[in-house]
């Protein structure tokens, strides 16, 4: 009984990851296929890569989703840092309740909702203040406001384990408030927001939906290009495209999550009592 | 406690909060204004709800056209009720296969858990759009599994799954199974083994200790992953508009089309709100209640 239960078990949990990796993988082969037929093997190339050198939308595309990517990434870490500072640290405030709730609900709202209501924003506020103008402001506007979530949410639990007797200790000894935050506290949590950063810099890199709509006429994001490239049918030069994307993200990811579990292995070591 | 951060503390709350508060929760209020107003052909597409008359005072003109119109036109209903249907079932699939993997890794020595993990993990953050269209590639009729299939002579003519139900859901629980596994993986990774090895000890069958004890006790993963997989499954646009066909109505397509096929701002801000209202409001509520019970 127990043996085959484990059997049973493990077949659901190897086919489960057979089901997530198989797309992908046949998709990275299929990259290298010669023929531009997408059912016919034609041998070993890496043509479809040098041809995505010479796209200009795509590369356009890919400068624009990039800088987004950094300009979003970065400023969701510093509010995110902060919210969860204030969230963990601060028992007591008005609007605490409404932070909470503005943290989290981005996580759980479907994009297409978000997108439209940031929309309406944004053209009321062209309409009253003359700014911003729709590009790459309101997309990096968009993307801020949903990775400072996820920038929250793994920084705040991380906050939340750390140990505050260091710090007290640091500004009973006659530091600031800020210093003693700033030097004992900040590289506890900083691979948290190290590793915060790079999976903002992938989910705006890959956002479509919300980009779409804030987008405006002007400007067009890799995934929006993909897109409509996607909706006329599979074509070999962007099977190549994504197999680029698919691995330097995963490349990106992988990073982040070694450096989190190093960092805990790390804490966990100093926890345990010397001797 | 001493009051260590007092001066600075509003320096530290307020930029996170204003940001959010007008990025993120003042725009449902544009929406809802917007729903009350009529599509016009100008810049940007529709009627002012608040305006001034020459002789400065305030006209309010609320249109109440669009809610009348999403009741009336059947596609709305149709639509919605769809979404929730797939997303219903979806869920549930997602659940059934879910389980065993997070009770699997759950089980497995703590060394590997790390690894195994990261493997769920990873297409999770790996692009959305890349992966639904990698699915399309392999279920199309002129896909792998088609070829594969025709190569072996397993079947005579290509599978029709593109465009029907079917690509749907498989699209569905190929994005989100990732979302259900690691919620549950965290609740039954908890769980005191003890508990087990007693039930164990008098008498009990490892299936009727799981049913008595691992199961009830795994409900609060369960809830967190289904709602993970489900309210995004609701309002899914990418799959069912790659994947699916015309019969595959999501609210979140036909939302996209009003917007940016029929360029009628106001009836897809009343879809945004209604939605809104039907699904992410009560969930919200559980929520906020979840949260306060937290905190309390």
């Amino acid at each position: 009984m127990e043996r085959r239960s484990s059997v049973v078990l493990l077949s659901v949990l190897f086919g489960g990851i057979a089901l997530l990796y198989v797309p992908i993988l046949v998709l990275i082969a299929y990259s290298f296929n010669a023929s531009p037929l997408v059912n016919v093997w034609g041998g070993f190339s890496i043509a479809w890569y040098g041809r995505l050198l010479h796209n200009r939308q795509l590369l356009e595309a890919a400068l624009l989703s990039l800088e987004v990517a950094l300009a979003a990434s970065t400023g969701a870490i510093v509010l995110g840092t902060l919210a969860a500072i204030a969230l963990v640290r601060f028992a007591r405030f008005p609007g605490r309740l409404l932070l909470t709730g503005m943290v989290n609900a981005p996580l759980v709202m479907p994009e297409i909702i978000t997108g439209i209501t940031q929309l309406l924003l944004f053209v009321s506020m062209v309409q009253l203040l003359g700014w911003p103008h729709r590009g790459f402001t309101t997309i990096v506007l968009s993307h801020v406001t949903f990775c400072t979530a996820y920038v929250t949410i793994t920084v705040q639990s991380r906050l939340q384990a750390a140990d505050r007797s260091l710090e007290e200790a640091a500004q009973d000894l006659g530091a600031t408030p800020a210093r003693a935050f700033a030097e004992i506290t900040l590289p506890i949590i900083a691979p948290a927001i190290i590793s915060s950063w790079l999976l903002c810099f992938t989910l705006s890199l890959d956002d479509l939906v919300i980009s779409s709509f804030v987008a405006g006429p002007g400007a067009s994001t890799l995934p929006m290009v993909i897109y409509s490239k996607v909706k006329l049918g599979v074509s070999p030069d962007i099977n190549a495209l994504a197999s680029l994307i698919v691995c330097g993200v995963g490349v990106c990811i992988v990073t982040a999550r070694l450096l989190m579990m190093r960092s805990e292995r790390r804490r966990a070591l100093e926890a345990r009592p010397a001797g | 406690m001493r009051s260590t951060w007092a001066p600075g503390r509003w320096l530290i709350i307020l930029p996170p909060l204003l940001f959010l508060l007008i990025f993120f929760l003042i725009p449902f209020a544009f929406a809802f204004k917007i729903s009350f107003a009529e599509a016009a052909p100008r810049v940007p597409p529709f009627t002012d709800v608040f305006s001034f008359t020459p002789d400065h005072h305030l006209r309010i003109a609320i249109s109440l056209g669009n809610y009348r119109y999403l009741l009336t036109d059947e596609v709305y209903g149709v639509a919605y009720l769809y979404s929730l249907r797939t997303a219903f079932f979806s869920t549930l699939i997602c659940l059934v296969l879910g389980y065993p993997m997070a009770y699997a890794i759950a089980r497995a020595p703590k060394s590997t858990q790390g690894l195994l993990l990261l493997i769920i993990m990873l297409p999770f953050w790996t692009s959305f759009l890349l992966r639904v269209y990698a699915l399309e590639g392999i279920i199309r009729d002129t896909g792998f599994l088609n070829t594969v299939l025709l190569r072996l002579g397993l079947i005579s003519h290509p599978l029709h799954i593109v465009r029907t139900s079917l690509a749907v859901y498989l699209g569905i629980i190929y994005s989100y199974l990732p979302f259900m596994v690691l919620p549950l993986f965290a609740t039954l990774e908890k769980l005191d083994p003890t508990l087990l090895e007693a039930a164990a000890d008098l008498g009990s069958t490892p299936w009727r200790a799981f049913l008595d004890i691992t199961l009830p006790l795994s409900i609060p993963g369960v809830i967190a992953g289904s709602m993970l997989v489900f309210i995004p499954a609701v309002g899914e646009f990418v799959i069912p508009s790659l994947l699916g066909g015309p019969n595959q109505l999501m609210i979140g397509r036909v939302l996209w089309d009003e917007f940016f096929g029929n360029h009628d701002w106001p009836v897809a801000s009343a879809v945004a709100i209604a939605f809104l209202l039907l699904l992410v409001g009560p969930i919200a509520i559980y929520q906020y209640y979840n949260v306060r019970q937290l905190e309390a």
